[in-house]
């Protein structure tokens, strides 16, 4: 029998792995637990999931498509926006839910001992849930509009995981911040709403005039989204750098992220 | 150090609240702390430390159930949270030879909307139980909590006996080393909660330790084998039950002292009680109990305040609460209040009872803590004399009458 060892919080606290692997099984039942009360008392349930990309990119192919004329290197522009919606929605649905979790279920917090960063973990099962089902649509509108995306698309789940990685980073500090500080929550929806357009989604980084497309370089996740976007569709990446900037990025997020979470961590159940 | 051998082991054990000064508002928002930093720049934060626990040893063995007693405040739940890992010590160690499994409130965990099923393994999971663990104690917590029937029922549909009856279950099942109670038993009808206290010594009998917090000195009697009284943060004795709750007991006693300078007590200090007293010290169970509160002026106190006066038995549990806003007394500041507080229709069991007085606005101005104390003798106020098992356990006394009907 292992002797567990209890002392005052350093300043750098690297999370328990083996800890964390062990009680797996929260996460997973928060995670069930979010996905069943979603649809339990809905009329359409699931159907709420292909609606809500689908009614974007719709959106998105009459005002910038049609109204505005962007280009989009080629693809049809409502498959383009598409596309575009899912990697967004990922991103966005993510961090919407994980960034208030820790906040949302602050009786556990206060009164049951578990390892806390299950918790925005945990929303990761919802949200893959939505791709999933959007994913599929996708493929679908992919065979309709009949474009091949080649051997590129082997690709997609490395941006896929990038993504990910990237939106949890953001979510575990911005949960951990919204303990102490509950302003995150109103500061989150904003940014997410102003990267969405920051985000190359309705339209190609090609469209945006040279001169300040390095604004637009600057965003990790224009590269995630780009990249994504390249891989289901079958074009080419704008530059050869992306890749290993995203991935490189990706990581660097995740674990600033982890860091953030984990120096706040023991003080949670003190200040929610 | 023996250390080795024992289920817990803690040294030096801390912990400290750091408290913004109250002077000062403590900004919650980001916005209002980064404004409030740029106008006073160079101002220091001041912080006061509340001491929730000071340096606390102790050592447990396996197989122990220990009763951690203690008045309001002293630091029980404080002890459990930093056991159970929810919250951090600020200095010391602790060494714990298992998991802690704990059951700080039923129900916390529980989902109104998922079914009983569901919220087993939900729970058993928030609880530290691995899957393979509750699906093999699944039959027995269902059996344990009787509530078979309604399993693919959402909990929010459960009567709420039925409810705390499957919370409990899930956590009576866990299967640490060590299992933390915080006053739960004191959940269910008397049959469930006999069953629980049953179980709970079970649990200590198969070698595993029981730490059990609760106010409720008839539990700790029937459960524990040993304890540890805590006083303000500080261990103050660990032995028998016996002990510990003489201990309790008479501690009633020194907190009077302590709260008698009136410098020393709670409260924002706006007003301060100068004197409680009963008239009499001794009163019969059914006599009208007659308390005197007198409360100096203070010309800068703005607006009335109402007095709280907590009557509490020899148990710390508290009988009556007499807020004078229910009778729409407020009182004025500016003037010296001599306020007689009598308590009518109320039949006390014979002891001791000791007098909490409060004197609020918005928040507690004075807090005097056992400002009197008052016996109630053991003559019963019955036409028959029978020996104490026919009150045994009971809170109060009631005026009560048996009839026959019919022929």
């Amino acid at each position: 029998m292992s002797r567990m060892v209890i002392t005052p919080p350093g300043r750098l606290n690297l999370p328990r792995w083996r800890e964390l692997w062990d009680a797996r099984e929260v996460a997973y039942r928060f995670g069930q637990r979010d996905v069943i009360l979603r649809y339990r008392q809905t009329a359409v349930g699931i159907v709420w999931v292909l609606l809500q990309p689908l009614v974007a990119a719709g959106i998105f192919s009459i005002v910038f498509g049609n109204l505005a004329g962007l280009p989009t290197d080629g693809v049809p522009y409502f498959l383009f926006s598409y596309i575009g919606m899912l990697a967004w929605n990922l991103f966005n649905g993510l961090v919407s839910r994980a960034s208030g979790s820790l906040v949302a279920n602050q009786a556990l917090v206060a009164k049951v001992f578990f390892p806390r960063m299950l918790v925005p973990i945990s929303s990761l099962f919802a949200v893959l849930l939505d791709f999933g089902v959007a994913l599929v649509l996708g493929v679908v509108l992919l065979v309709v509009y009949g474009v091949n995306p080649g051997w590129g698309v082997l690709l997609m789940p490395v941006w896929l995981v990038c993504l990910l990685m990237f939106a949890l980073g953001i979510s575990l500090a911005a949960s951990a911040w919204m303990v102490k500080y509950r302003d995150v929550t109103y500061v989150i929806p904003w940014l997410l709403q102003v990267g969405l357009y920051a985000t190359p989604i309705a339209y190609s980084l090609s469209a945006v005039p040279e001169a300040f497309r390095w604004l637009f370089y600057a965003n990790p996740l224009a590269w995630l989204v780009e990249l994504f976007r390249a891989s289901m569709l079958g074009t080419t990446p704008s530059e050869a750098w992306l890749a290993p900037a995203a991935v490189a990025a990706s990581v660097v997020v995740l674990f600033l992220g982890v860091l953030v979470f984990q120096s706040r961590e023991r003080e949670f159940a003190d200040l929610i | 150090m023996g250390a080795a051998d024992s289920a817990i082991s803690v040294s030096g054990l801390s912990k400290v609240y750091r408290i913004r000064s109250s002077s000062k508002h403590r900004p919650t928002r980001a916005t209002e702390a980064i404004v409030h930093r740029l106008r006073h720049p160079f101002e220091k934060v001041e912080y006061e430390d509340f001491h929730a626990l000071e340096d606390v040893d102790f050592e447990i063995p396996f197989g122990e159930a220990v009763g951690i007693i203690g008045r309001n405040g002293a630091g029980k739940s404080t002890l459990l949270k930093i056991l159970t890992r929810i919250t951090a010590p600020t200095t010391g160690r602790i060494e714990l030879g298992g998991r802690v499994g704990s059951l700080l409130e039923v129900g916390t965990g529980f989902h109104p909307e998922l079914t009983g099923r569901e919220n087993i393994f939900l729970n058993g999971s928030l609880l530290g139980m691995r899957r393979a663990e509750i699906v093999r104690r699944f039959d027995e917590i269902v059996a344990f909590s009787g509530v078979e029937k309604f399993l693919d029922t959402p909990v929010k549909r459960y009567s709420s006996g039925m409810y705390v009856r499957l919370a409990f279950s899930v956590a009576a099942h866990l299967e640490t080393e060590i299992l933390a109670i915080d006053e739960v038993l004191a959940v269910g009808d008397a049959e469930f909660r006999n069953k629980s206290l049953a179980k709970m010594r079970d649990v200590a009998k198969d070698g595993r330790t029981v730490l059990y917090v609760s106010h409720q000195m008839a539990t700790v009697t029937a459960l524990c084998t040993s304890a540890i009284f805590l006083s303000a943060g500080r261990l103050v004795h660990s032995g028998t039950v016996d002990d510990v709750l003489q201990l309790y007991r008479d501690s009633f006693e020194t907190v009077a002292e302590t709260t008698a300078v009136a410098a020393r007590r709670p409260g924002t200090g706006e007003l301060r009680t100068s004197d409680v007293r009963v008239a009499d010290t001794v009163f019969g169970s059914t006599e009208d109990k007659v308390i005197e509160i007198d409360v100096p002026a203070n010309a800068e106190s703005i607006g009335s305040y109402f007095i709280s006066c907590h009557i509490n038995d020899d148990n710390g549990v508290l009988v009556t609460k007499c807020d004078s806003r229910l009778v729409e007394a407020w009182f004025d500041p500016e003037q010296e209040q001599r306020v007689r507080l009598t308590v009518a229709g109320l039949w006390f069991t014979p002891g001791r009872y000791t007098v909490d007085v409060f004197l609020c606005r918005m928040g507690i101005l004075d807090a005097w803590e056992a400002a009197a104390s008052f016996e109630v003798l053991p003559e019963l106020p019955y036409p028959e004399s029978m020996n104490d098992e026919a009150i045994q356990g009971s809170l109060v006394l009631s005026n009560f009458t048996y009839e026959r009907s019919g022929s």
